[in-house]
């Protein structure tokens, strides 16, 4: 397979890479994180120094700039490495699963699910706080989920594909649902156009402790189902002769995405393309091995996140483009380049 | 012991065609039930009328009111609905057969936002009149899918690079979409998003005369690839070693899609969904493997017939026929699905 010279597709591409090449990777991943995280807390619409930003962390007082700090770069710091962490641990996880390079959050649902709660929660219940309809994004998402499962599934077990259609359907009738309450209710449009972009900025960080909980359980979970879902990408019947049980590693892939990405959702509006573009970057350098490809998502995606949020702050300064706008600036070209620099390895 | 479906023949002159019976049955069946839904829109309105009255009209055996009622206002509607049903339902089918994935439509290759783009950017930025949204529309919508396709081409294009390149651009689009939304005039947004669910009001007789020719031209065009379509479908390799030119099929493909599309863009607006749902559909009725043209067309036409139907006269205020399309087609899709399941237990 390594001989392949012709420009076609790849079906069971060679890593780019050897396990000791991943590992430096992987490391690297990690230092580009951590060096966007000290960014996301230096870089602002005003300048403060650093040893401000140092004392406002470690010795607190009633400075304003301290305050600024407290009460916006840390929390949306925060917002930004869990969300990130979970919508690309997500993304990983839905495309093994249903085996298509198309699919991401959208796909299964979740979007349109928790974005129908929330018209719902503004629209007709009057709920404005972050905090009150938090709960409804992750509700919506969940009845999308247990719902799409149903119809994906038969008592011989569930077909992926027949799954992400049904993700589709439900999504498809809740957004047309959805879009005809904001068209009629003004309101509730102007509330929603803005939570529709997506954005790590305001909230506070009670909205994240409830979630990381779920977060963590989510993780395990992720990892857990890794081995089976690689033996799952070589087809249903070799996964099953090697001792797979399907239905159980699908259902807990499930549970793992819906609170993933039911989550980040709910914390921060629905940002579209980390989870589905940082999996394939993912895939592309440590070719389809879900562990590793779970590793590098869950370092790739918060970097992707945090440095969209920094540019966002710095472009049209002193106003804002909200993070959920700004991925897809950052990361398409990314992949357009990618795509056609290499062989593209197929799922 | 199966030996295979039961087939109808027709031979005349020199000429055979041969035909599953169940795909007979069904375009028939699907045909009859456009029939019916169409003489009910023909019907209903703040002046109703009767079956009779609006055969008789269609017919030329009215004169006067019922006349102008039935031709004049009702009718360019009504085959609007047909004909962009039609359209889009085959563009649909055309990318879910070329890119073997059943998610493709024309948004793939960024048709749908780019020319959302270039209307939110007519509406919104420039304050255009309705033609320059129109030109708008197709401009962002044709530069967009060029750009993909470009953007795609390395030695020719394969299909999963196509995808992923256009997820690419359409992500961007989209989120200048949102930025361009969330930026402008609460009202102005509310009009533009309307006219991005894509709405079948105020078409008249040209509108639906240009298109349907256009629309009538590409369909032909469509038909006459289906045979490449369906040998491309079991992989570009094997299409090959029967003698299919797969490149320039596949860009042919490219274009017939997205001018079908794009016609129906040009007249209502980017009607979501119908290219999308449409093909699935007609081939769960048919029960085939592939895609097949014939019957998505009709559904494609019934589908947006209905959903126009009850846009207008069942939904407690006048919606976008777009939002009802969405509902509508994901309800039923989804009815198929739950019955296909139950029947493999």
């Amino acid at each position: 397979m390594t001989a392949q010279t012709s420009d076609v597709e790849v079906r069971v591409p060679a890593a780019a890479s050897g396990p000791r090449l991943r590992a430096v990777g992987l490391l690297a991943a990690l230092v580009a994180l951590l060096v966007l995280l000290v960014l996301s807390l230096l870089v602002g619409s005003t300048v403060i120094a650093p040893s401000v930003i140092w004392d406002a962390l470690f010795h607190p007082s009633a400075d304003i700039d301290q305050f600024s700090i407290r009460d916006y770069r840390l929390p949306r710091t925060i917002v930004g490495l869990v969300v990130g962490m979970a919508l690309g641990a997500a993304g990983a996880l839905i495309q093994a699963l249903t085996r298509n390079p198309l699919a991401d959050t959208g796909i299964l649902g979740l979007n349109a699910g928790s974005s129908f709660a929330v018209t719902v929660a503004v629209g007709v219940l009057g709920i404005r706080d972050i905090s009150g309809y938090m709960w409804f994004a992750f509700g919506g998402a969940l009845i999308v989920t247990i719902m799409v499962l149903l119809l994906g599934s038969t008592r011989r077990g569930q077909s992926p594909a027949v799954m992400v259609l049904a993700g589709v359907c439900v999504g498809a009738v809740l957004g047309g649902a959805g879009s005809a309450l904001q068209l009629t209710n003004p309101d509730a449009f102007d509330a929603m156009r803005s939570w529709a972009a997506g954005s790590i900025l305001g909230r506070p960080l009670d909205v994240v402790w409830p979630v990381l909980p779920l977060f963590a359980v989510a993780l395990v979970l992720a990892f857990a189902v890794s081995g089976p879902l690689n033996a799952m990408a070589l087809g249903d019947e070799i996964a099953a002769a090697q001792g797979v049980r399907l239905a159980r590693t699908r259902v807990l892939a499930i549970i793992a995405i819906t609170l993933l990405a039911g989550g980040a959702t709910a914390i921060a509006g629905p940002i579209g393309f980390v989870g589905l573009m940082v999996p394939h970057m993912a895939r592309w350098f440590v070719g389809p091995h879900q562990r590793w490809i779970f590793a590098y998502s869950i370092l790739l995606a918060p970097s992707l996140l945090l440095a969209s949020d920094i540019l966002g702050r710095i472009v049209i300064r002193p106003s804002e483009i909200p993070v959920g706008i700004v991925t897809a600036f950052i990361g398409a070209p990314v992949l357009i380049a990618l795509v056609r620099r290499k062989k593209a390895s197929g799922l | 012991m199966d030996f295979g479906r039961r087939v109808l023949v027709l031979r005349r002159w020199r000429i055979a065609v041969r035909l599953e019976w169940r795909s007979v049955i069904v375009c028939g069946a699907l045909a009859v039930a456009v029939a019916c839904m169409a003489v009910l829109a023909l019907m209903t309105g703040s002046y109703q009328l009767s079956p009779g009255q609006v055969v008789s009209a269609l017919v030329g055996g009215e004169t006067g009111l019922v006349h102008d009622i039935v031709v004049e206002w009702r009718l360019p509607r009504v085959v609007a609905a047909l004909v962009f049903g039609a359209a889009l339902g085959v563009s649909g089918a055309v990318f879910q057969s070329m890119l073997r994935n059943p998610l493709a439509d024309p948004g793939i290759i960024g048709f749908s936002q780019g020319s959302y783009t270039g209307a939110l950017i007519v509406i919104l930025v420039i304050n255009g009149s309705y033609v320059q949204l129109i030109g708008g529309a197709l401009l962002g919508g044709m530069a967009t899918a060029i750009a993909v396709y470009v953007l795609a081409y390395r030695r020719g294009v394969q299909g999963f690079r196509l995808i992923i390149v256009g997820i690419g651009v359409s992500a961007m689009l989209d989120s200048l979409n949102t930025w361009l939304i969330l930026k402008a005039d609460l009202e102005q947004a509310i009009a533009a998003a309307a006219w991005g669910a894509g709405s079948l009001n105020g078409v008249s007789w040209d509108q639906v005369a240009i298109g349907g020719v256009c629309i009538a031209v590409l369909l032909l065009l469509a038909a006459m690839s289906s045979r490449p379509m369906r040998q491309m479908e079991l992989g570009d390799d094997t299409a090959v070693s029967q003698g299919v030119r797969v490149s320039p099929a596949r860009l042919g493909m490219v274009v017939v899609g997205v001018a079908l599309t794009a016609v129906v863009t040009a007249a209502s607006g980017p009607i979501a969904f119908i290219s999308l749902v449409a093909p699935q559909i007609g081939r769960r009725l048919v029960r085939t493997a592939g895609i097949t043209l014939a019957p998505t067309a009709l559904v494609g036409a019934l589908l947006c017939l209905a959903a126009d139907y009850l846009a207008q006269h069942v939904a407690p205020t006048p919606l976008p026929v777009g939002i009802i399309t969405v509902m509508l087609g994901g309800g039923y899709l989804g009815y198929l699905l739950f019955t296909e399941a139950r029947r493999r237990l």
